[in-house]
């Protein structure tokens, strides 16, 4: 059993890159504790992907229960969201760390 | 100081919730309570590996690392949750028996609290990385460091106050119905580990079906709120599950109950032990 997860994490690993090559790239920014740009638009009914570069030092949680993701991206680096595909309408996300500041919204159309 | 409190504490209660779980489900066992801190521990210093080497994680897999590492983690513990419950299908019986014989002293207990330990030490490790990044985060961050450091530190007490309250409230439960009741969190829990662990694979871009929403409760009780987040940690509440999610739920249910039934001693058997 514990063979077979191991196999399935690989394969899943494997897949990745494939369903990746479809996905539509989009860049946010965390400087201060805020995302730069606050509202990105995307294509509704397609997988998207997200770059967020954290340029702040300290680690932020990319969060969202609307987008169904949370992630991690530590200080000084790049983290990649994968999103969709998203029925039209406005989704919110934040970030964990800062919620107070940190706060955007996709808006899929 | 207080954000600093509310953010570890949220962090901290799905391990403690957890660890509760499996100390009652474990009571009378020798030396369990060794196995859990082992499991804690080793499950602590592994989030500060995973917290060091965060960066290379989530940059591995093109970017997908995190997501394939979250999901890896919560399938081990499912697989070990299923173990657990296989074992005490089997030996359960026997282990009241002696329980009610001897009091004490089941050294039969043994098996079972290694899986129950790596599952400790998995909850530990996966919410105690987040902890450990937003603590550094706050100890880099200079100036009002100390003041949110020394809040995050109460938010750690506070979970670890929680997860004695998670204690005392279960074994307050009339030691027949002990079993009955831990075994049904323990299913509860693995469903809920298994529906979390679909949606890190769907973030991952590992797989790209039944993505659909089925409802949002979020409105009435986000998942994001305390009362959310406990009922997640406890029954893998989400509220806007995809259709994925729900299906992967249930089946771990049904195996877990299908796992439960095949591993029982026979009949025969059965009646000689009792």
């Amino acid at each position: 059993m514990v063979r077979g997860s191991i196999w399935a994490v690989v394969l899943a690993a494997l897949s990745v890159a494939s369903v990746q090559a479809l996905a539509q790239e989009f860049n946010l920014v965390i400087r201060n504790h805020k995302f730069e740009p606050q509202e990105i638009r995307v294509p509704a009914g397609k997988r998207v992907s997200i770059y967020v570069s954290n340029e702040d030092g300290t680690p932020e949680e990319f969060e969202s229960p609307a987008l169904k993701v949370e992630k991690v991206i530590p200080g000084k680096s790049k983290g990649l969201v994968r999103i969709g595909p998203l029925a039209p309408g406005r989704y919110e996300f934040f970030g964990d760390f800062h919620a107070d500041t940190a706060k955007g919204t996709v808006i899929a159309e | 100081m207080f954000g600093a409190l509310i953010i570890v504490f949220r962090e901290v209660i799905e391990a403690g919730l957890i660890i509760g779980i499996v100390l009652a489900a474990t009571r009378g066992v020798t030396g369990r309570g060794r196995w859990v801190a082992t499991g804690v521990l080793a499950g602590t210093l592994g989030a500060g590996i995973v917290a060091l080497f965060a960066e290379a994680i989530a940059n591995a897999f093109e970017g997908a690392g995190q997501e394939l590492f979250n999901a890896s983690v919560l399938g081990a513990a499912v697989v070990m949750l299923m173990w657990h419950a296989a074992w005490m299908s089997r030996h359960g019986r026997e282990i009241a028996v002696e329980m009610a014989a001897v009091g004490a002293a089941v050294t039969a207990g043994r098996r079972p609290m290694t899986a129950l330990c790596v599952v400790v030490g998995l909850a530990v490790l996966r919410e105690g990385a987040e902890v450990v990044l937003f603590l550094y985060g706050i100890l880099a961050g200079g100036a009002s460091g100390s003041s949110l450091f020394v809040g995050g530190m109460l938010g750690l007490a506070a979970g670890a106050a929680f997860t004695a309250l998670t204690y005392y409230g279960l074994v307050s439960i009339p030691t027949r119905h002990i079993f009955a009741v831990t075994t049904v969190l323990i299913a509860l829990l693995a469903a809920g580990m298994a529906a979390q662990a679909v949606q890190y694979l769907d973030a991952a871009g590992a797989i790209n079906v039944l993505g659909g929403q089925l409802w949002d409760s979020s409105p009435w009780l986000p998942q994001g709120g305390i009362i959310g987040r406990i009922l997640r940690a406890l029954i893998g509440y989400t509220d806007r599950p995809t259709e994925l999610q729900l299906i992967t739920y249930l089946a771990t249910l049904v195996a877990m109950a299908a796992l439960t039934w095949l591993a029982a001693p026979p009949r025969a058997a059965h009646a000689r032990t009792v």
